[in-house]
């Protein structure tokens, strides 16, 4: 069968320095999987090295059976919020409007449809009332929010999110959730680094722990348990029991 | 009224006129992109590391336009190169290079030319434009807003999100080196009208001035283009009513034009903003008062 991700013996560096160790492991379609795991663990990483954004030292990347290069265009990546430029002279609606490019090929321009179509992203978001506005003149859901509409224009197969939840409203929260399940429903794979651990198991069906190593990966029900967990958390805990020792 | 006479009746004024504004036209436009992707220190850079191509031209007799773009891609890929292969930080790597690029420019030119060409190459001499290198400017303008006109997609997303543009497939390092490429050849056209020292004014001032009146980028563009026609008009003929160099009249016009909107522009002008911050204080030390 093809899986929506297989990933074999993954290997990443910054300057000489390991960020991944040796990662392995399939995914099937239709699923909306987690990559959790602490701060530093890899998990922004792992998301860029997959899209081939960043070199890595060894290892195979297949989506859906076939190349990174040969599947980019069906892929539909939002950055973390901190690496964007919110001062960039550019709309809410033309930002989603750039969702529409890699459908277009390099000389041909959008024309209304791909307005009206993302207009209509915009909608689903909940965001269309503020389209005029500059991006950065929205509070960070609103922004979160006009990124995934920006995703939903590309007509994308595979959705990868990178901490899309961190300092955002309950409100736009729970509004990409809801799309992000309405996608897997469609069959659409998705997934999301996310480092809290408090709603990981009712927003994912499948979790990848991350810690530099791949500690688990499978679905929520099995990895999601306090023993796997602290695997992933440990230096975190450990830190934190020394200082109780301390104190 | 006499500078319109003189427009009517002498031709090297008409070409100096022609030449400058296609020049801040030019400028305008590739400067949007410079200074969106936060590459000023790469425009000044250029424009210096232009220098020896310009001398080495003139060794070999053949249009200055050849050797100044080739050194100015050279300087691109060097910084590059550093940077990659490196600790050396992005601006570091731009300092050593660009400075070795000019030294080597300065030593070049005071071999085999009088200081009054240095003079010119440095400071621009916008009087002594001659036809061919008015069609030269024509020509690398046109190639310049034919470029900016058939790649505005690409250039757009991967100045705003060159992760995105990644991503789906886009080659943003040939993309940068693209633009190094057009931004060497408006310095070269900028040569005679500005001067190497003074080209990242016009590459960068009328772009930021019209940052702080647009939140879209095609408006930006037209915005700068039209600020770097104006000051290269103006600048033109206060530099003739004074007699003061035309480049440097060129830019200190276009640095008037940045203080009006730096001051008024209304969202992002400082008066309006203080404005703004009054009123939402007094509003508030109503309510407290009530
Ligand atoms: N561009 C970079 N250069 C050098 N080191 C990096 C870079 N990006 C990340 N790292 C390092 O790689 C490790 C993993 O980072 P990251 O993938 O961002 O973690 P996470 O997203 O899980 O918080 C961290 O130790 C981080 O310091
Ligand atoms: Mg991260």
């Amino acid at each position: 069968m093809t899986y929506a991700m297989s990933v074999q013996n993954l290997f990443v560096s910054y300057h000489g320095e390991e960020a991944l160790h040796d990662i392995n492991f399939t995914i099937e379609k239709g699923k909306l999987v987690g990559i959790i795991g602490p701060n530093g663990a890899g998990k922004s990483t792992l998301l860029k090295s997959l899209l081939e954004l960043i070199p890595k030292d060894q290892g195979t990347v297949e989506v859906f059976g076939k190349s990174i290069n040969e599947m980019r265009k069906k892929i539909a990546y939002v950055p973390q919020r901190s690496d964007m430029d919110w001062t960039f002279p550019i709309s809410v609606i033309d930002t989603v409007l750039l969702g529409t490019y890699p459908g277009l090929g390099v000389f041909r321009r959008p024309n209304k449809k791909h307005r009206e179509w993302s207009y209509h992203c915009l909608e689903k978001v909940g965001m269309e009332k503020f389209s005029q506005r500059q991006i950065g003149e929205l509070s960070g859901g609103q922004q979160q929010r006009v990124f995934l509409a920006r995703a939903l224009a590309q007509k994308a197969d595979l959705f990868c999110l990178d901490e899309p939840f961190v300092g955002i409203d309950i409100t736009s929260e729970e509004t990409i959730v809801r799309i992000l399940k309405e996608l897997r429903d469609e069959g659409k794979s998705v997934f999301v680094v996310h480092h809290d651990l408090s709603k990981a198991n009712t927003y994912f069906d499948e979790l990848i722990l991350l810690n530099k190593e791949l500690i688990d990966v499978g679905p929520v029900s099995e990895v999601f348990r306090p023993e796997i967990m602290m695997k992933a958390y440990e230096s975190q805990l450990t830190f934190m029991k020394q200082n109780e020792v301390t104190v | 009224m006499e500078f319109i006479h003189a427009l009517l009746e002498y031709t090297f004024l008409q070409k100096a006129l022609l030449t400058s504004v296609m020049v801040g036209i030019i400028c305008g436009v590739i400067g949007c992109f410079i200074i969106l992707r936060g590459m000023a220190l790469m425009g000044d850079a250029i424009s210096h590391a232009v220098l020896p191509g310009v001398a080495i031209s003139y060794m070999l007799g053949i249009n200055f336009f050849f050797g100044a773009v080739l050194t100015g891609v050279l300087t691109a890929v060097g910084i590059g190169y550093v940077s990659q292969n490196s600790r050396i930080k992005n601006d570091a790597a731009i300092g050593i290079i660009f400075t070795a690029f000019f030294a080597i420019g300065i030593i070049l030119i005071s071999l085999v030319k009088s200081s009054t060409d240095l003079y010119h190459i440095l400071f621009g001499n916008v009087l002594a434009v001659r036809s061919s290198d008015m069609w030269i400017t024509l020509v690398i303008g046109i190639i310049i807003l034919a470029a900016v006109y058939a790649f505005y997609k690409e250039l757009l997303v991967s100045s705003f999100d060159p992760t995105m543009s990644a991503a789906y497939g886009l080659p943003n390092r040939l993309i940068h080196y693209f633009l190094m490429t057009l931004l060497t050849m408006v310095t070269v056209a900028s040569l005679q009208t500005v001067g190497v020292i003074l080209v990242v004014a016009m590459l960068i001032t009328p772009a930021a001035t019209a940052y702080l009146l647009t939140n879209r980028l095609s408006v930006m563009i037209f915005m700068s283009a039209a600020f770097g026609a104006i000051s290269a008009i103006f600048g033109l003929f206060l530099s003739l009513i004074y007699n003061v160099a035309s480049g440097a009249a060129i830019v200190l016009v276009s640095t008037f034009l940045f203080a009006l909107a730096f001051i008024f522009s209304p969202k992002q002008g400082v008066l309006f903003r203080t404005i703004r911050a009054r009123k939402a204080k007094s509003v508030l030390q109503d309510k407290s008062l009530s």
